[in-house]
């Protein structure tokens, strides 16, 4: 088929057919107010040469900063052969297959990234990757009310101690359909979300429970305890996890006596650059009880007639190409690149290498939070132990010291003031595998100056 | 011409309907639809007891090609559904009037059964869709 653009005779054509007039005319049921009066504020064409000098100049204003933000995106180092090999034309170029016999290459991949996922996590099955982790939470709340056969509650618990952002997508992808977040509030002393706090949010059935571990904060959840409510209170229990995170710390497929139900994240830290905030990629694991109600599709591994191995799709029932109008799932599409990097990622450090960055992004956070606590008037906000992110509150206004780092050619840390007032002014700070010592102790130095200044 | 037992009611959305001695009526979908369905590999019951209008869906049928909603031809409360078909939901492709039937109502309104299809006006509605 080819994609050659309508001439006019090719418009007049069709609208005499139909007998219309103009093309305006087939929007006419569209309010005039509604409608683009054309582009504003755009300015005239520029020639390539002069692109090419605009944005070359744009490009120098830019300077690598010293990064020590996480708040759900890492900067993790990634083998240039991830990269390399994703951007190879067979994978490069593959959108999501909707045939079986689409691609096998692209269809192992994404087997492997689903046997990866099930296996960090503890689950039964996975996906084959959603638009983001935020999106994939909020697809794992829709999918727990549809799951839930024990009760009829559209409730679920939200700790307030989650990534706001994701909060914010959650409520936005699931209040049209009748859902309310009840948001469960953190103990200001531990930074954890208590089990009392579940029973306080005072109601006796809900469809979901979400964990989120490690918490925005960084600090680590009693998600035995939680989960174990969960399933007491009839309610599935959600596990928001960091992949890389998982190296360390207990599956989600066994948290407390039944272990998580569902479990999703953001594969971002697994060989996807920072990169402006995407794209990204989510993923989605579950119990097999479950399966059918996964949003998004499923790989599978079969044997052809002449009994040779090969890859197929095997499990798509929420999606718009098998039920229609009754979809279930909004992800029409999966992040067929990323998770092919992902996979490469995965596959080149192993189950071992995994651990060692997860070690080492532990230790840096550790280093920097001593480092940093050790400046008067700074001190971490919780007690509770923590990962690779550590909330620091401040003796002065968190945006005008973080303004001044930047000064210093160093991105500070994610400001907890803006979603968080209770804690300002604070901090979020992360140290991944790639901050160095000379690096944090050069962060600790400046800070100081900084704070000196303030008094 | 697929097979059309006439002591069956049917519906235009391809249900069957066979009223039972104890006047229960148990529903199942038409040989003509689970040949159009093609292989059947998945099959939601509803809850027991749930409470279902004349024309609500009431189970999905999914086979390799599509997920289809099942109708209630009738109003009434769901008394028993054929668990069987979890494990076998083919059970429907080889046995769409019998072994394969999918639910069983205790209808509001027995009489509302007649306003239905019988099997020479069914064979006409798909004569007419083809």
């Amino acid at each position: 088929m080819s994609f050659i653009p309508h001439t006019p005779e090719d418009i007049a054509e069709m609208l005499a057919v139909i007998g219309v007039s103009a093309i305006d005319t087939l929007f006419d049921e569209i309010p005039a107010d509604l409608r683009l009066k054309g582009l504003e504020n755009i300015p005239e064409a520029l020639s390539e040469l002069e692109v090419t000098r605009l944005m070359q100049a744009r490009a120098r204003l830019d300077r690598p900063l010293l990064n020590f933000v996480g708040a759900g995106a890492y900067e993790h180092h990634i083998p240039a052969v991830v990269w390399q090999i994703a951007g190879r034309g067979e994978f490069y170029s593959a959108y999501t297959p909707y045939q079986a016999e689409a691609s096998q290459g692209t269809l192992q991949v994404l087997y492997e990234f689903q046997s990866m996922m099930a296996a960090l996590t503890a689950l039964d099955a996975a996906n084959a990757s959603l638009y983001d982790g935020a999106s994939a939470l909020a697809e794992a709340v829709l999918m727990a009310v549809r799951a839930n056969r024990q009760t009829h509650s559209r409730q679920v618990l939200i700790p307030r101690a989650l990534h706001p952002a994701y909060r914010r997508v959650v409520r936005t992808l699931t209040a049209p359909q009748g859902i309310e977040l009840i948001e469960v509030p953190f103990a200001r002393q531990t930074g954890q979300t208590p089990v009392a706090a579940l029973a306080e949010a005072g109601i006796d059935e809900c469809a979901a429970v979400i964990i989120n571990q490690p918490n925005f904060f960084g600090v680590l959840e009693e998600v035995d305890a939680l989960t174990d409510w969960a399933h007491a209170h009839k309610a599935l229990a959600i596990a928001l996890v960091n992949p890389i995170a998982l190296a360390l710390l207990k599956p989600p497929g066994e948290w407390g006596a039944k272990g998580a139900d569902i479990a999703c994240g953001e594969a971002q830290p697994l060989g996807m650059p920072l990169s402006a905030g995407g794209p990204y990629a989510g993923f989605m694991c579950c119990k097999r009880e479950h399966v059918r109600q996964l949003p998004g599709r499923i790989v599978g591994r079969t044997i052809d007639r002449d009994g040779r191995t090969g890859f197929t799709l095997t499990l798509q029932a929420r999606e718009q190409h098998i039920r229609r109008g009754k979809a279930t799932s909004n992800i029409c599409t999966n992040q067929g690149l990323m998770l092919t990097a992902a996979t490469i990622h995965l596959a080149l450090l192993g189950a071992e290498g995994l651990e060692r960055v997860a070690a080492t992004c532990c230790a840096h956070t550790r280093l920097l939070a001593e480092r940093l606590s050790a400046i008067p008037g700074v001190k971490p906000c919780f007690s509770g132990p923590c990962f690779h992110e550590r909330a620091l509150s401040l003796p002065a206004p968190s945006a005008a010291v973080l303004k001044a780092l930047v000064a210093e050619g160093i991105l500070g840390g994610f400001d907890l003031a803006q979603d968080y007032p209770e804690l300002a002014p604070a901090l979020l700070v992360c140290a991944t595998e790639l901050r160095t010592a000379d690096e944090i102790a050069l962060y600790a130095e400046r800070l100081s100056a900084i704070l000196a200044s303030h008094r | 011409m697929n097979d059309l037992p006439t002591e069956l009611r049917y519906s235009k959305t391809h249900e069957w309907a066979r009223i039972e001695d104890d006047g229960t009526v148990t529903v199942g979908i038409t040989d003509h639809a689970q040949d159009t369905l093609g292989d059947i590999v998945f099959v939601e019951l509803p809850d027991c007891g749930r409470q279902v209008a004349a024309e609500e869906p009431c189970a999905v049928v999914e086979s390799v090609k599509a997920a289809s909603d099942i109708y209630a031809p009738i109003a009434g409360e769901v008394i028993a559904v054929n668990t069987a078909l979890r494990d076998a939901p083919d059970t429907i492709n080889n046995s769409p009037y019998t072994d394969g039937w999918i639910l069983r109502l205790k209808p509001d309104e027995p009489k509302a059964l007649e306003a239905l299809l019988d099997a020479a006006a069914y064979a006409q509605l798909v004569a007419d869709e083809s």
